[in-house]
């Protein structure tokens, strides 16, 4: 039987590496066309104050968005990430302000980014033992991984000063705060983790076509396992930074709405939320626009709210574009 | 009586992707009428029915259906001109009940809500005339395929169908089920309507059929009533060759490849596992090709996922190259040097937003990585070797798998699997879906395996490509071996015999394949 | 039926222990306020529970109801009844934007009801000037949220007639039928000539609709329009239909389950506020999605295996 699906591809100009430079070049012309905006209408963005805050209020979404492209990448999602972050939020202060000394920085560092991972153990092993769909396996932890956060503190504010914790997030190198470049060290090293090696590989077959990755001999149960434990793990870190930042760690509030946030960066930077590729850096950028834009229209008197609006959009948006484009 | 056709097919062009699928088809149905379509695979007859039904358009010729010109663009607006079609894979709602699929979308109601009760009775009433007697409150996936074919025939005969297309609807019946079919049909003609029939059962055309329209390579080639063509006729019809040309043909050759073969690479006793596959026992040697021939849904795709580890069977033995094997995933049948091109390779086969580079490696991949990462310039290397050995077309190894042709796409998954370098290797409809080129070099690689000694099965459903590269024959029908065919009964004639009866059948076909070969 | 016997079990069990160990847990008045409470919650169940039906998902339902909160509460000034239209209309046009959006656009339904709930949620803040929205004090709106009708409450009389509506629609209407034929196979449904772009649509608009009623008798009960308010609705109106053995893939519900599933999440907090009561112990109300989050699981776990037990040939990949 003649087979129509097969119908030879148009012969398209640019090469694929060419293509997906035109896409990242698209991400980056939004970026700077926002940037040269700013630059000519809003006062004072031309400052180190200026750049530091963005990036700042950046870091977090980031790094909770590189975990997030590496499972979507899988053709999954974790709504879970907040809750992650909660958990080892709420965590860390109990272990330094219980335990004296630099045993007690190092395992604040180390035990909330364990306790993380082990929520994306147990969502890797909903999605990849029980068959459980992503969405569905990581709202049990989105629902109570909070509650277990609030349980554990009862929902009170832990206030701190601990100078050597908080250097994560408040520390500086030559002007630039440590966490920015964190946040940049691991794009980098993801970027090339994805691109260079054989999990990179894998991770973008499991997630482009499942059957095909199954008989060719992938294991792609341990994969997406690996995808989740990451994310968690990234979003546990992430947490560290975020209670740094405040000086204080709220169980009820720390990470709320990050999920969204990670969602759309994943998305607006290119990566299909269908599964099969992973665009590190397209996260990056993502956020950064998504970011961009809500210091434009704050810096230009309009309420936060509106940014809310005009985020589901530009979603809607880049989704349309992407599945147009593929 | 010159009455007008009820369905008047002239002239039917069609192509895809360059490559013409019909040309100056014709077809011709009266009411009251049934009327059997027969072809071999890719005759186009699939092609002809999708174009009457609105599934494809056409880009030539007249239809004119029930004194209209028409031009179906969807399939909504045949079925709404009275055209219904039975497919072999049931389209029906599998958790609703079989009354409720019947009538969804025309449910009978009363003050706005369905009045259950009627469509229950209705339902019932309709499915008794057939003399089928079943709980109509059921849901569809209880009951086997055969009562959903006779659901699906309610469901066109309660909408006023004036043509009903069967398509290979009974391929997985029995005896008594076909002919509780056949009631059916009759009382559909019977009543004024017309049946268009496609089967490769020739004994059942007999028996149900009133005119017969034969294709052959995308053209009409015999319109005609089934008494005045017998068996022999229709047979060599259908191949567009006498039948002593056709068993003639290159069997010396393939009873050379025969007597060169190496060791038994593969050997399966009595596999069987769920509804697919039931009693399946087969051997492949080095040195040899071996043709799996049989209907879609006959089990051909399952058994080779049984044999590659993809899915695990329930009963039976599997031997690779004299070792037994239980493989619990494909990985292991890997490590044992099986290979399997898959039959639909968009489904299974490309990772479409790949580069053709990482496509051709990926399973080969954890042999070329050192420490995790990926070496580079070994991937170079295997990839630019397997684009000039296998005649590769594309611009670059870094593009997208999915920008290249089907048959360039074909070529780099066979790459894949010959990068493994594979000892066994199981070619699920290699040749699918890929212009006449392409088919020509994939055969030609294949043959060149053979000859280096690569134990090959091959499963093809054009019976002309499948003779052509194998040397012999392996018939399933119903997940069952039926049939081993080799020497001078590996030809396309007493292969689709096998498929259609088993082995040994009392045929005038046998009887005139067996006078053939005295013939010389 | 047999899969509906945990749920029912737990929830007898829950029921028993309530009454017996607290006193007034079977009172006219912890009844009354418990289903004037949950009202809003079993109206944006129902409307997920068509969705899921389908095979789709409405992540936007908490937004929505906060926007029509704010809506209806802007609206009070003119009366009770423009106040509950309005915000009905509101969460109806939300709704019919994502069913038009996911039919045409072809986009997941997850995605494009995230991004709306993203959107009612702005919308929500901006109409409030980012501030809770008082109802106007000499409307009749308050009585929409708190008053009585007959001695039962009016929200609780809206919601139950929903469900009522909602199972007699999903058992014997076209519109519940097809939308069951299309979870269970679309393909199948399209190739039987059912208008399934018009089912979704429907469909959604149903759960945008519901969940502006619902928006509605949260600004009536508590007397403000509230934007931040409804944040993990959806995650209770999900649970509750998976908990009612509803299939998150569709093609088979059940409305009566769902009712039954809103009850057993309701219960438990409402236990745990009556344990809190007792002084024994002292349960923080944060347990309370601990005990979500676990009843969700164990549902997942159960269906899991049901599903297992039928994939007996194919290799899980």
């Amino acid at each position: 039987m003649i087979d129509d699906t097969q119908r030879a591809a148009p012969i398209v100009q640019a090469s694929a590496k060419k293509k997906r430079g035109v896409a990242i070049q698209r991400e980056v012309a939004v970026l700077l066309a926002m940037i040269v905006f700013n630059l000519i209408f809003t006062q004072h963005f031309v400052s180190l104050q200026t750049f530091n805050v963005n990036l700042t209020q950046v870091v977090t979404i980031v790094i909770v968005g590189i975990g997030m492209t590496l499972v979507v990448a899988t053709g999954g999602i974790d709504l879970s990430v907040g809750a992650s972050m909660a958990i080892a939020g709420a965590l860390a202060p109990m272990l330094f302000m219980n335990i004296d000394g630099p045993l007690g920085i190092v395992l604040a560092f180390t035990l909330p980014i364990v306790a993380a991972a082990l929520c994306g153990v147990f969502n890797g092993f909903l999605v990849t033992r029980l068959n459980v769909q992503p969405i569905v396996a990581t709202l049990v932890l989105f629902i109570a991984g909070r509650g277990i956060a609030q349980v554990v503190t009862d929902g009170s504010l832990q206030a701190f000063t601990n100078p050597a914790f908080q250097w994560i997030a408040l520390g500086k190198i030559a002007g630039v705060p440590f966490q920015i470049l964190l946040m940049l060290v691991l794009v980098a090293l993801f970027t090339w983790i994805v691109r260079k090696t054989l999990f990179g590989k894998f991770l973008l077959v499991t997630g482009g076509n499942e059957d095909a990755a199954y008989l060719s001999g992938i294991p792609t149960a341990r994969v997406k396992m690996i995808a989740y434990t990451v994310c968690a793990a990234l979003a546990g870190l992430a947490g560290l930074i975020s209670i740094s930042v405040n000086s204080s760690s709220d169980a009820n509030v720390v990470g709320l709405g990050v999920e969204l946030d990670a969602i759309a960066a994943v998305a607006v930077g290119g990566t299909a939320l269908t599964g099969g590729k992973a665009y590190i850096t397209g996260t990056l950028i993502g956020a950064l626009i998504i970011q961009l834009l809500r210091y434009t229209l704050l810096a230009h008197g309009i309420p936060d709210a509106a940014a809310l609006v005009l985020k589901a959009a530009i979603i809607i948006v880049a989704v349309y574009v992407q599945r147009k484009r593929g | 009586m010159a009455q007008t056709p009820l369905l008047d097919m002239q002239d039917i062009d069609i192509a895809f992707g360059g490559v013409a699928a019909l040309k100056r088809a014709r077809l011709t149905v009266a009411a009251g009428e049934v009327h059997a379509l027969i072809g071999q695979n890719g005759a186009g007859k699939s092609t002809l029915i999708k174009i009457l039904t609105g599934a494809y358009r056409k880009s030539a010729g007249t239809i004119r259906f029930d004194g209209r010109e028409v031009d179906f663009r969807t399939p909504k607006e045949a079925r709404e001109a009275g055209i219904s079609t039975i497919y072999q894979e049931i389209n029906l709602v599998p958790f609703r009940s079989v009354a409720e699929n019947i009538f969804l979308g025309r449910e009978p109601r009363r003050f706005g809500l369905i009045d259950w009760k009627i469509v229950q009775r209705r339902a019932s009433e309709l499915l008794e005339s057939f003399g089928l007697r079943i709980d109509v409150r059921k849901p569809v996936r209880d009951y086997s395929t055969a009562i959903q074919q006779m659901v699906a025939l309610a469901r066109a005969v309660s909408s006023d169908a004036k043509m009903v297309i069967m398509d290979e609807s009974t391929s997985s019946l029995d005896e008594r089920e076909v002919e509780l079919l056949f009631t059916v049909v009759r009382r559909l003609r019977d009543d004024g309507r017309a049946v268009i029939f496609v089967s490769h059962r020739l004994d059942e055309l007999y028996a149900l059929c009133d005119r017969v329209t034969v294709m052959r390579d995308g053209q009409t080639v015999a319109e005609n009533t089934m008494q005045q063509m017998d068996k022999l006729k229709l047979v060599t019809t259908m191949l567009g060759r006498t039948l002593a040309a056709v068993v003639h043909e290159d069997s010396a050759v393939k009873e050379a490849n025969l007597a060169k073969r190496g060791p038994v690479a593969l050997a399966a006793q009595g596999l069987a596992a769920g509804a697919k596959v039931t009693d399946v026992s087969l051997d492949v040697h080095a040195g040899e090709a071996v043709g799996l021939a049989g209907l879609l849904g006959s089990g051909r795709t399952e058994t080779m996922r049984l044999l590659f580890g993809a899915d695990r069977p329930a009963k039976g033995t599997l031997d690779i190259n004299g070792e037994p094997a239980s493989f619990k995933s494909p990985k292991d049948a890997i490590a044992r040097g099986v290979a399997y091109l898959t039959e639909d390779r968009k489904a299974e086969g490309i990772v479409p937003e790949l580069s053709v580079r990482d496509n051709l490696t990926l399973v080969c991949l954890p042999a070329l990585t050192k420490r995790g990462v990926v070496d580079v310039a070994k991937q170079r290397e295997i990839v630019d070797g397997f684009i000039e050995s296998l005649g590769i077309k594309l611009r670059s190894p870094d593009q997208p798998i999915r920008e290249l042709s089907g048959g360039n796409q074909q070529k780099v998954l066979l790459a894949r699997w010959l990068a493994t370098h594979p000892r066994l290797l199981l070619l699920d409809e290699p040749t699918r879906g890929i212009d006449v080129g392409a088919k020509a070099d994939v055969a030609k690689i294949v043959r060149e395996l053979r000859d280096a000694g690569m134990a090959v099965l091959l499963s093809a459903s054009e019976l002309e490509e499948l003779t052509a590269v194998a040397d012999r024959a392996v018939v399933i029908r119903d997940g069952e071996t039926v049939a081993q065919l080799d020497g001078a009964q590996m030809n396309e004639a007493s292969i689709m015999d096998a498929i259609a009866y088993g082995a040994g059948a009392e045929s005038t076909l046998a009887e005139a394949v067996e006078e053939a070969k005295h013939d010389r | 039926m047999k899969k509906n016997l945990p749920i029912l079990i737990a929830l007898a069990a829950l029921l028993v222990l309530g009454v017996m160990r607290y006193e007034h847990f079977a009172d006219a008045y912890n009844i009354t306020s418990f289903w004037r409470y949950n009202s809003m919650f079993l109206l944006i169940s129902i409307g997920m529970a068509f969705v899921i039906i389908t095979g789709g998902i409405d992540l936007s339902v908490g937004a929505v109801a906060a926007l029509a909160s704010v809506v209806s509460a802007l609206a009070s000034p003119h009366g009770g009844l423009a106040a509950v239209l309005s915000g009905s209309l509101a969460g109806l046009a939300v709704g019919v934007l994502n069913g038009l959006v996911i039919t045409h656009m072809r986009i997941l339904p997850f995605i494009v009801t995230l991004a709306t709930s993203l959107g009612a949620h702005g919308l929500a803040l901006l109409l409030g000037h980012n501030d809770a929205v008082g109802i106007s004090s000499d409307s009749n709106f308050a009585a929409f949220g708190q008053g009585d009708l007959f001695g039962l409450p009016i929200p609780g009389i809206v919601s139950a007639l929903t469900a009522f509506a909602g199972w007699i629609a999903l058992r014997s209407s076209r519109f519940g039928r097809h939308a069951l034929a299309i979870g269970g196979s679309e393909e199948a449904s399209r190739l039987m000539g059912l208008n399934v772009d018009r089912t979704l649509v429907m469909v959604y608009a149903l759960s945008g609709l519901l969940a502006g009623i619902a928006g509605a008798i949260l600004a009536a009960q508590f007397g403000a329009g509230q934007p931040n308010e409804g944040v993990g609705w959806e995650l209770f109106a999900i649970s509750a239909v998976v908990l009612g053995g509803t299939r998150l893939t569709g093609g088979d519900g059940s409305i009566a389950m769902t009712v039954a599933g809103v009850a057993l999440l309701g219960l438990v907090f409402n236990l745990l506020n009556f344990e809190n009561g007792l002084g024994f112990i002292s349960l923080s109300a944060y347990w309370q999605s601990v005990i979500r989050g676990a009843f969700l699981l164990l549902v997942i776990l159960l269906q899991a295996r049901v599903l297992s037990g039928n994939n007996k040939v194919k290799v899980a990949h």
